[in-house]
């Protein structure tokens, strides 16, 4: 006892008690070991229940991560069109979603969710952030059927803004633009502005329209004809505003009889 | 009562017409769902309620769209003409019979409406809605045709079923 107080066995004692614990750690790896193989088959089980529960989550989150996208686009679409309505005051504007579009092939019609119950008529224009959409063509209390400034029976009266010239716009069955009835001698150029005129009370003037892609100019024609490309991506139209305090002009009674 | 099933089924393909169908371009032709199930419907023996069928969807499409409302009707009432006289002709071969009718009606169709547009003075070059329009509308017309005859002839059973026992 004296000399292991003393510190004479602490050599043999550190031998000892090192050999303890290696026997004591290999003793308890084996048996966390052994503890694991036995218990392997419960966790397994509940490690597919629990990759099942995760893989629900996972499919979950992805549904709502689209969803949220979905919100996201639609949101910054709305964002877009407030500031528009913003920056154009003198028109009053009613957002409509575009729900669907005219069965047949012929014609460029959307519908759209907003009726007379909204205060849309016949008539009134149709926009977008972009520029000019089409007109209402028929109203009913809850939807409307708005045409396309790309219908083949689209005519929409224009100006150039450079030229300081008035055309007309006419659509076609493939949902081209074309500019019509521009006078020889204007000037026009590649890339002009195309913006409405608001001549024959239709439209309401200076809304934008689309650019010149192309001018086909024949010294025997009465009239040049151009190409527009449109500002507005019709094949994506999803949320558009019809200005619904303008009051469109019907002029047939003025034009003469043929 | 049976035939009461008609005005869901309607309702539903002119929704998918407007809200799908007429989404999906080719060149700037487009399917008519409205149109292929009709055919498919007046072709299964055991129906005899196409008529009514085709003046129904004839009128809401009517509704729906830009076009006179007698271009649907009378193109629809065409295609029950066709398939009721097809289906006894060619009644071994009935995916034939809906190929041929859904060629035909789509044909038809597009020539009224054609017509009709023309002489209320829409400016439409022939060669344009013929080949950008017109062909590209028919072959997605035909493609349609295969799953939408499947589609209705399980439905005629369905609604019919005394006459499968048969």
């Amino acid at each position: 006892m004296a000399l292991a107080l003393g510190g004479y066995f602490s050599s043999a004692s550190n031998v000892f008690t090192g050999s303890l614990i290696d026997l004591q750690f290999w003793f308890s790896s084996r048996f966390v070991a052994l503890q694991d193989f036995l218990t392997a088959p419960r966790d397994v089980a509940s490690l597919r229940q629990r990759n099942a529960e995760l893989e629900a989550d996972v499919s979950r989150l992805q549904a709502q991560v689209i969803q949220l996208q979905q919100e996201v686009g639609e949101t910054q679409i709305l964002a877009t069109l407030v500031d528009f309505s913003r920056a154009n005051p003198e028109n009053v504007y009613k957002a409509a979603a575009v729900i669907g579009r005219d069965p047949s092939p012929f014609l460029h019609f959307v519908i759209i969710n907003r009726g007379s119950n909204d205060g849309v008529l016949r008539g009134m224009p149709v926009v977008t952030d972009q520029g000019l959409v089409g007109r209402v063509d028929a109203v009913i209390a809850d939807a409307a059927r708005v045409q396309l400034i790309t219908d083949a029976a689209s005519n929409v009266n224009i100006r150039l803004q450079n030229a300081e010239k008035d055309a007309s716009l006419v659509g076609s069955v493939t949902g081209d633009v074309t500019l019509d009835l521009i006078p020889q001698d204007a000037t026009i150029e590649v890339g002009d502005l195309v913006l409405t005129s608001g001549l024959g009370g239709g439209y309401p003037p200076d809304l934008i329209v689309g650019q010149v892609v192309n001018i086909r100019s024949r010294d025997f024609d009465l009239f040049k004809q151009a190409t527009v490309q449109p500002v507005v991506d019709f094949n994506r139209l999803e949320i558009v505003l019809v200005i619904v305090n303008f009051k469109p002009v019907d002029i047939t009674p003025l034009l003469p009889a043929p | 009562m049976r035939n009461l099933v008609a005005a869901p089924v309607i309702l539903l393909a002119v929704i998918i017409q407007s809200a799908v169908v007429s989404r999906i371009y080719l060149l700037s032709g487009i399917a008519d769902l409205p149109l292929v199930m009709l055919a498919a419907w007046a072709l299964q023996e055991e129906v005899n309620t196409a008529w009514q069928w085709a003046v129904a969807t004839g009128l809401l499409v009517g509704f729906v769209s830009g076009i006179a409302w007698f271009v649907p009707v009378i193109s629809y009432l065409i295609v029950v003409v066709l398939a009721q006289l097809l289906q006894k002709r060619v009644w071994q071969a009935p995916l034939l019979a809906m190929f041929v009718v859904t060629f035909l009606g789509t044909i038809v169709l597009y020539l009224l409406s054609f017509a009709t547009l023309r002489l209320s003075g829409v400016p439409l070059p022939l060669n344009d809605t013929l080949g950008l329009l017109a062909l590209p509308g028919v072959l997605l017309n035909m493609l349609l045709a295969i799953p939408a005859y499947a589609v209705m002839r399980d439905l005629s059973r369905w609604v019919h079923p005394s006459s499968e026992v048969e």
